[in-house]
């Protein structure tokens, strides 16, 4: 030690000491070899141990010993969380983290997290992820989308900029309004994907998956409205489930609050007031169930989430982690950017771009002659030429699983499988087009509800038709086999209450 | 409704009755069902006896459920709703536990307190039985043959063929497991693997289910694999609550039935099968009122479906006689609590995932083997082995919000006490069963809000099952199989033709899988002359 340590950091250096001790330890250590190890008093060394296991570093927990008894300590949640996250940082600065980290740490128990443009997203709080999807279904899940970027669009001109770049008619949206949309480059091929919300007559909100402050602002040339990216001036809570109505309605801080949040509909906003923080609640989500997106101040993160888990322990509500939001993502038939689709501005090949009627988007594509969004006489005359793709659903029945794992000697182990996002070659049947490859299936996943095996798939439009019969190349046992498949409709899983309208009365006294 | 003409009778509205149904329906035939109480689902109901408060008032998980029967009756469409249970926790004595959770890796650790050996074996184990479940899950959806009725033998012949050279051509040492496994005992087949008492204790658990035996009684490894046998997705051993409780999987299975066309008939008691010309053609209720049909399937226990049913004069004399000397005396009684609060346990005060699991009493065999010998004797267990649930955390539906359900499994009650009687005894026993509660999870007892204790002869008062057997009839080699219930009604159909048998009470027998009925069914449709198509489970062959 060339300089000696400065004054009153003895403890801080001691608490260091048994940090090292512990974790270069394979199992918990009790308090009298970890006092001997670090050559501290077993007094003192309980003190600091205190601390650390107070600040979560370090947990105490009972010996995997034979003789069985006592207790040790190993290193604690906190410390494992931040160790997880080292990968992401690249160890060289600390990752950029959601204002619900700290909150996040404390409910997770498992190894995973997830780059989320560039911020830390839990992959799944516990160790396994089922419960958490069980959650979105059958009561209440609590997600963190913060990492979402976002977009307001103001000025006296804001709906005409907003009708310029997206591809759905804002005229018609009110205030109070949100709009699932898409927008799309000069050639008419998709960009990205989103939801605008209508703040205001002269201001809107949108949310997007990749940056695109830049486009937006090039779109306005000539309008009078500006575009500002609000991206950190927001933290957002995925609030889903059938039982995301009742949790919101109870979390609201008084009557009036919860009334409104009970009333809202599908596709609506509302202002509310959550444990005194003004809150904006959208009826959205990406889970194709009951659901809700709570805009907040980044200040009032962990304010939010605490009252949020206080009136949700009651109805079932769990924190949420990634993989279970995209198992319910792929029930619900919704195409997910990068992983179904590629965005226009990224695609490498020409023929990897998609128009919006080959993701099944044609929809929010109305054409109506006064107005004209980028892209739109592009797309006009591919519409007239024809789309040689599809976006459709894909399903292999539980049977078709069991057949094609027998003759190895295996059952179907699908629980096991978190949704794939590993492309898998479709084929059409021999006979059509002489089992030629067909399509891909993008996205899939087995669906413990379902009981099949559901995908989103690129299919040619010619083996589009729902009841379609495919073949789908699938491993068992490391050989290619291919399990007869079936174009299927799309949501998987649309159950009603996803749209409904209640009121209140009906939030509280029944049973949701 | 008499004047309507039915190919069918279906006599119960249980979950097999209404699986048989649908399947007759299924392919065309006009099907009644005729059901004696107010509602669907015989022992699969759910009720609300408080406002808020459902409780799954006898059966309580679903497991064995045929995949074959999900998918050709497309009972997801019509509801079905399965949340896995994702753990199981035994509670021991001293704040101590035992806790299997769904991420390997920490069940290890959880086993690895207790014995490392044991943790070890335990993964061993686990893939064993898989192996076993594979060879014999078959079993489930292949119709045994009747010793006796020759022409029922032959039309099986090629599926039992198929099945026994599977067998023969298994490893060796996993066939050695299974013969053992039809005839010890639980304790000696797990003291092959374990040697610590909480594991063993914890896994001998499904050995006892629904039957009168303990783990150190021969048999009771069958019971064991019996259990192992159930599957969800694959994973065998996995347990899952329908949402609304078991009541909701008799719903969906009625709403398949009813859009397949069967028609259900509540408040419909049958009171005897109507046999013209030595053939069956219809059923008389108790009213008198007859309900005329080509075939009659029953799936009751064979005491009512062969004894009370019919004229004692149509069935031979030795298969009358098995009928009711049938053992399907019960010994599994239900105590179904209201909470006020969650129940926290000594040993994991704070809620958290273990809640949504499996939990069971059994601390060890000792404990369970005490527990038997006070009903050995016509007592019930002083201190009685449970197996819990809280369907409140698996499912908000089942209780108001912050409030809970909870049920519990226990044994032993005995059917008929010595020197005693239910009507005096039965909230002697609830206590009991709060008493050991009260041990693993303090402060129990002041949350209970409401309590309901069933023992057999309720099970029997209520849904009919004589004696109050869960499973229709012991799970026992002299009742299984080809003997399920006997030589000439083993093979679904009876000695009087066009009287079919659909229970529980036949092969492959109790526990919520519909395939009693769904065999039934195809039996009856092949008599017919009515080839429906349907899947067939694939064979897999060992694994090894």
């Amino acid at each position: 030690m060339s300089t000696p340590p400065p004054h009153g950091t003895q403890a801080i250096q001691r608490a260091f000491a048994l940090l090292r001790a512990v974790a270069d330890s394979a199992r918990p250590l009790p308090l009298a070899e970890l006092s001997r190890r670090v050559g501290l008093r077993p007094p003192t060394a309980h003190r600091i141990l205190g601390a650390l296991v107070a600040e979560g570093l370090l947990d105490r927990v009972e010996r995997v010993e034979r003789d069985g008894a006592g207790m040790g300590y190993c290193v604690g949640r906190r410390a494992r969380a931040l160790g997880a996250l080292a990968p992401l940082a690249g160890q060289q600065k600390p990752p950029r983290t959601t204002p619900f980290f700290a909150r996040e740490l404390e409910h997770h128990a498992s190894f995973g997290w997830r780059d989320w443009s560039g911020v830390a997203g839990a992959t799944s709080y516990e160790p396994t992820y089922h419960r958490e999807y069980w959650a979105i279904r059958n009561a209440a899940a609590i997600i963190d989308v913060s990492p979402l970027f976002k977009y307001e669009i103001r000025g006296p001109q804001a709906e005409a900029l907003a009708n310029r770049i997206f591809t759905r008619d804002f005229r018609k949206c009110r205030p109070g309004q949100v709009m699932y949309t898409c927008w799309l480059d000069d050639d008419g091929k998709l960009l990205q994907d989103g939801n605008v919300v209508r703040l205001a007559p002269d201001r809107f909100r949108a949310t997007a998956a990749h940056p695109t402050l830049r486009w937006f602002q090039d779109c306005g040339h000539g309008i009078d409205a500006e575009v500002a990216e609000v991206t950190e001036d927001y933290a957002a809570l995925s609030v889903q489930g059938p039982r995301s109505r009742a949790v919101l309605v109870a979390a609201a801080r008084d009557r009036a609050h919860a009334e409104r949040l009970a009333a809202l509909p599908y596709f609506r906003a509302a202002e509310a007031d959550i444990a005194g923080c003004p809150v904006l609640v959208t009826r959205t989500g990406f889970t194709g169930d009951l659901g809700y997106e709570v805009w907040i101040a980044p200040a009032d993160a962990e304010t939010v989430w605490d009252a949020l888990f206080h009136h949700g322990e009651a109805h079932g509500a769990m924190p949420v982690g990634l993989v279970a939001m995209d198992q319910a993502r792929v029930e619900a038939g919704l195409a997910l950017i990068d992983i179904d689709f590629v965005s226009a501005a990224h695609a490498l090949l020409e023929g990897r771009k998609s128009a919006p009627h080959e993701m099944g988007l044609a929809w929010t594509v109305k054409p109506s002659p006064d107005r004209d969004f980028v892209g739109r006489a592009a797309l006009e005359r591919a519409v007239a030429e024809g789309f040689r793709t599809r976006l459709v659903g894909i399903e292999v029945s539980w049977m078709e699983l069991e057949r094609v794992h027998a003759p190895y000697g295996l059952r179907p182990q699908n629980p096991h499988h978190p949704p794939s996002r590993e492309p898998g070659a479709l084929y059409a049947p021999y006979g059509a087009e002489d089992g030629r490859q067909v399509g891909q299936v993008t996205s899939q996943a087995f669906s413990p509800l379902l009981k099949k095996q559901v995908g989103l798939a690129s299919v040619d439009a010619r083996f589009a038709e729902p009841g379609t019969a495919l073949e789908l190349e699938m491993m068992v046992d490391y050989k290619r086999v291919r399990a007869s498949a079936r174009v299927a409709h799309l949501p998987f899983y649309d159950p009603p209450h996803k749209r409904d309208d209640v009121t209140i009365d009906e939030v509280q006294g029944a049973r949701a | 409704m008499s004047a309507r003409s039915w190919d069918a009778v279906v006599v119960g509205g249980g979950h097999n009755g209404l699986v048989s149904a649908a399947y007759l329906a299924r392919a065309g035939l006009r099907v009644q069902v005729l059901e004696r109480r107010e509602r669907v689902g015989g022992a699969t109901v759910t009720e609300e006896p408080y406002p808020g408060f459902r409780y799954s008032v006898f059966s309580y998980l679903v497991s064995l459920l045929r995949p074959e029967v999900i998918h050709d009756l497309d009972l997801v469409r019509h509801g079905l709703f399965l949340v896995p249970l994702e753990s199981t926790l035994n509670p021991l004595p001293g704040g101590d536990e035992l806790y299997r959770e769904a991420d390997s890796n920490r069940t290890f650790a959880n086993v690895a307190r207790h014995s490392r050996r044991d943790a070890e074996a335990y993964v061993e184990y686990r893939l064993r039985m898989t192996q076993l479940a594979q060879l014999v899950h078959e079993l489930q959806a292949t119709a045994p043959p009747d010793l006796v009725d020759g022409a029922a033998a032959d039309e099986d012949a090629a599926a039992l063929a198929a099945l026994a050279r599977r067998y023969v051509q298994a490893p060796r040492d996993l066939i050695f497991t299974f013969l053992q496994a039809l005839t010890t005992s639980a304790e000696s087949l797990l003291d092959q693997w374990f040697e610590s008492a909480p594991l063993k204790a914890a896994l001998a658990t499904s050995s006892i289910i629904g039957s009168f035996v303990s783990p150190r009684s021969p048999g009771s490894a069958y019971v064991l694999l019996h259990h192992y046998m159930g599957e969800i997705d694959g994973v065998y051993r996995a347990w899952g609550w329908q949402k609304g409780g078991t009541g909701g999987l008799a719903e969906v299975i009625a709403r398949a039935a009813r859009s397949l066309g069967a028609d259900i008939r509540l408040d419909a008691q049958v009171q005897r099968v109507l046999v013209e010309d030595g053939e069956v053609c219809g059923v008389v209720l108790e009213d008198g009122e007859e309900v005329r049909a080509r075939v009659v399937l029953s799936s009751l226990a064979p005491q009512a479906s062969l004894g009370r049913f019919l004229d004692p004069g149509l069935l031979p004399e030795e298969l009358l006689d098995r009928a009711m000397r049938w053992q399907s005396f019960g010994c599994s009684g239900k105590v179904n609590l209201a909470l006020d609060r969650v129940p926290r346990f000594a040993s994991r005060p704070e809620p958290g995932p273990h809640l949504a699991g499996g939990m069971s009493i059994a601390p060890d065999l000792d404990y369970v083997e005490r527990a038997f010998e006070d009903a050995k004797y016509g007592g019930w267990s002083r201190r009685p082995f449970a197996d819990l649930v809280i369907p409140s955390c698996l499912d908000p539906d089942m209780a108001p919000p912050g409030k809970h359900v909870m049920s519990c499994f226990v044994q032993y009650a005995p059917y008929a006490l010595s020197g005693a009687d239910w009507a005096d005894q039965r909230e002697a026993f609830g206590d009991a069963v709060i008493d050991v509660l009260e041990e693993h999870m303090p402060g129990l007892r002041e949350s209970i809000l409401h309590r309901q204790v069933l023992v057999p002869p309720d099970i029997e008062r209520i849904v009919g099952i004589p004696g109050g057997n869960i499973f229709h009839g012991e799970l026992r080699m002299s009742q299984l199989f080809v003997n399920r219930p006997g030589a000439r009604a083993a093979a679904y159909r009876t000695p009087v033709p066009g009287y079919y048998l659909c229970g529980s009470s036949t092969h492959p027998g109790g526990g919520i899988s519909g395939a009693p009925g769904r065999l039934a069914a195809l039996r009856v449709l092949r008599d017919l002359d009515r080839p429906a198509e349907v899947s067939a489970t694939a064979a897999t062959g060992s694994g090894a």
